[in-house]
């Protein structure tokens, strides 16, 4: 089709139509992602506070890693250091259950053998909590669990007779850390693991049926269909789900910045990196900003996702268009001329 | 005929295999739900209640007043200019979003130019650049160079930029967009952008119609960015920030107040999730490259 459109109107060229289509993406793209990216990276190597603006070189970053001679420095070193270590557990609490809940109701809910009745309306509910914004969430949690007498479970336990219990933890090294953080895993799984379910459902529904029923006739039970079959071929799916969620989990802050009852305060045992940037760059006071400490964790953030996405992005790649691109670069070699004529009077 | 009985045994066990399936799905749906429930039992009922049982299941008769005791709580709170503010940003984030994505997987489709490949590569490349990444960088231009602290333009503007709902509109269009249709539109003397705003646009309707859904929830639940641009004008605030100031009172706590706030915060977020549930959840899996 291609090739009959172009040899007919060889002459016009509409190329410049493409240019003015997409210059408003990537003129706004610039002026709000790209110089942002810029200037983060420049920020890290400037001043914090009242500093903000001077050149300081390394410093930032040799702060955040290895901290250094004030006690600020080393008080931000640890608290970047926690961050990153919370960042791990949280996101490996909350993905173990996800992937392993969203599995299993993934291959039910696509089992052609079994009739589980009202399909449609589980989609729906369990979809449903990722629906509802975060700070939604994180408040009806810390209405129903927290620290506070007030909260519905220390009311129960208060009423009861029982001792009130600190939910959200007192200190990064008293033990009780755990309940604050098996409460945040409890929210993110709660939220995502219907929007990982739907994912998985596709992935199964993209597998070539006849596979399925051969398995059957062979009278492969459905523990080894899942073994042997679904399981295999969800690989591609179930890596890329694993890398996005890596990606998401690097970027975990709603539920874990605001599930704090105080006003104020970041709980410790859930400061992610996202929550200690923000931290850092969220004050109205410019004596106090520490857009340098801020900007350091960002681009190591940055590293940290371009590792990530260069390997979902090399399995993510059309396969078909990567196919085309091979076999147009042979079809360079073999004739030049053509090919610089479809370059110039291309229509489509 | 001992088959039957070896079918008979297969099917029971199948049945039994779904009964069990079933019983554990309602138990999850009922973990999805129960949160949501009590919220909204609790919603109608008094502080003075909720200290005697803070677990309701049935409805009380409060609820009004515990809507008007919100105020109590946080006095700048109104949910009206709470609900105007997110909507403002969450609609037009949403019509600039899909219109421009539609736009630029256009371009990126119809036309054959130099950087096309080049550009579609990059869009793919920086759909996984996370937030925080930049917004160090974003904060100190739009606050500290620009001046633009409690103003909409950071929030909304940037929206037109969404690669992600790009490269799901340029797949929707490789799939299932007929090319002769813009050769059709030429010959008769249509303008280029005439052709994509009155023929192509409603083709990709579809397409569109779930992004824009995805779009619109996603702004409407965003707190990140706006919590960090809107900062002290409290009659800017939007819905999640208004309920946020709601529940870190640490002092006179009313427990109603709160529940009245959380329920009408995600009223019409689930209102919409039920009538367009279909859309949604047939959409996810297209959409899949979020948090």
């Amino acid at each position: 089709m291609a090739s009959t459109a172009q040899s007919s109107i060889k002459s016009v060229s509409y190329a410049k139509y493409g240019y003015i289509f997409i210059a408003p993406f990537f003129l706004v793209y610039c002026f709000f992602q790209v110089w942002p990216l810029i200037n983060t990276f420049i920020l890290s190597f400037q001043g914090n506070g009242i500093e903000t603006g001077e050149w300081v070189g390394l410093s930032n970053y040799s702060t955040i890693l290895f901290g250094g001679d004030s006690r600020g420095a080393e008080a931000v070193s640890s608290d970047f250091w926690h961050s990153l270590l919370n960042t791990v557990i949280l996101w490996v609490g909350n993905f173990i259950p996800q992937i392993t809940l969203s599995l299993l109701l993934a291959v039910w809910f696509t089992d052609s053998k079994l009739h589980i009745p009202g399909k449609g309306f589980f989609k729906v509910v369990m979809y449903l909590p990722n629906i509802i914004t975060a700070v939604s969430v994180s408040s009806l949690f810390l209405c129903l669990i927290s620290n506070q007498s007030t909260s519905a479970i220390n009311g129960i336990l208060l009423n009861s007779g029982r001792d009130a219990i600190q939910f959200e933890g007192t200190s990064i090294f008293s033990g009780d850390a755990g309940w604050s953080r098996g409460i945040v895993m409890f929210i993110q799984t709660w939220m995502w693991f219907g929007n990982t379910m739907l994912m998985m459902m596709s992935g199964i529904m993209g597998i070539n049926p006849s596979l399925f029923e051969a398995a059957s006739i062979d009278g492969a039970s459905s523990g080894q269909t899942l073994r042997r079959i679904t399981l295999p071929l969800l690989r591609p799916m179930v890596v890329y789900t694993l890398i996005t969620s890596m990606i998401g989990g690097l970027q975990m802050f709603d539920i874990p910045y605001l599930y704090h009852s105080s006003a104020s305060t970041i709980n410790e045992h859930l400061m992610t990196v996202a929550c200690f940037i923000y931290d850092k760059f969220h004050t109205g006071n410019e004596n106090t900003v520490s857009y340098g400490y801020a900007g350091a964790a960002s681009i190591m953030l940055f590293i940290i996702t371009i590792i990530l996405g260069t390997i979902v992005f090399r399995m993510n790649r059309d396969e078909d268009e990567h196919r085309k691109k091979k076999e147009r670069k042979a079809l360079i070699k073999e004739n030049k001329a053509k090919i610089r004529l479809e370059k110039q009077g291309g229509v489509f | 005929m001992e088959n039957v009985g070896v079918s008979q045994n297969y099917m029971m066990k199948q049945r039994v295999k779904s009964g069990i399936y079933f019983v554990i799905c309602v138990i999850i749906a009922l973990i999805c739900l129960v949160p949501i429930y009590i919220m909204i039992m609790n919603a109608t009922h008094t502080h003075a209640e909720l200290i005697v049982t803070p677990v309701n299941w049935l409805p009380g008769s409060n609820i009004v007043s515990n809507i008007k005791a919100i105020t109590t709580q946080y006095s700048d709170w109104n949910i009206w200019r709470a609900y105007r503010n997110s909507l403002v940003i969450a609609g037009s984030c949403t019509i600039l979003t899909v219109f421009f994505s539609a736009m630029t997987a256009y371009g990126l489709t119809i036309y054959n130019f130099k950087i096309r490949d080049g550009a579609y590569t990059l869009i793919l490349a920086v759909m996984m650049i996370p937030i925080q990444v930049t917004s160090t960088g974003f904060v100190q231009f739009m606050v500290g160079t620009l001046g633009l602290s409690d103003s909409f333009i950071p929030l909304i503007v940037p929206s037109i930029a969404a690669p992600a709902v790009v490269f799901y509109i340029r797949q929707y269009m490789k799939s299932s967009f007929p090319l002769d249709i813009v050769e059709a539109a030429r010959i008769d003397g249509c303008s280029e952008f005439r052709t994509f705003v009155s023929i192509s646009l409603p083709m990709m309707r579809p397409a569109i119609a779930v992004q824009a859904i995805f779009a619109f929830v996603q702004n409407w639940n965003n707190y990140y960015t706006q919590n960090m641009i809107l900062l002290s004008k409290s009659n800017r605030f939007t819905m999640p920030m208004m309920l946020q100031k709601v529940v870190n009172v640490d002092k006179n706590i009313n427990m109603g107040a709160r529940y009245a706030a959380i329920m009408l915060s995600i009223l019409p977020v689930v209102v919409i999730y039920i009538c367009l549930s279909r859309f949604i959840i047939g959409g996810v899996a297209l959409g899949g490259v979020k948090e």
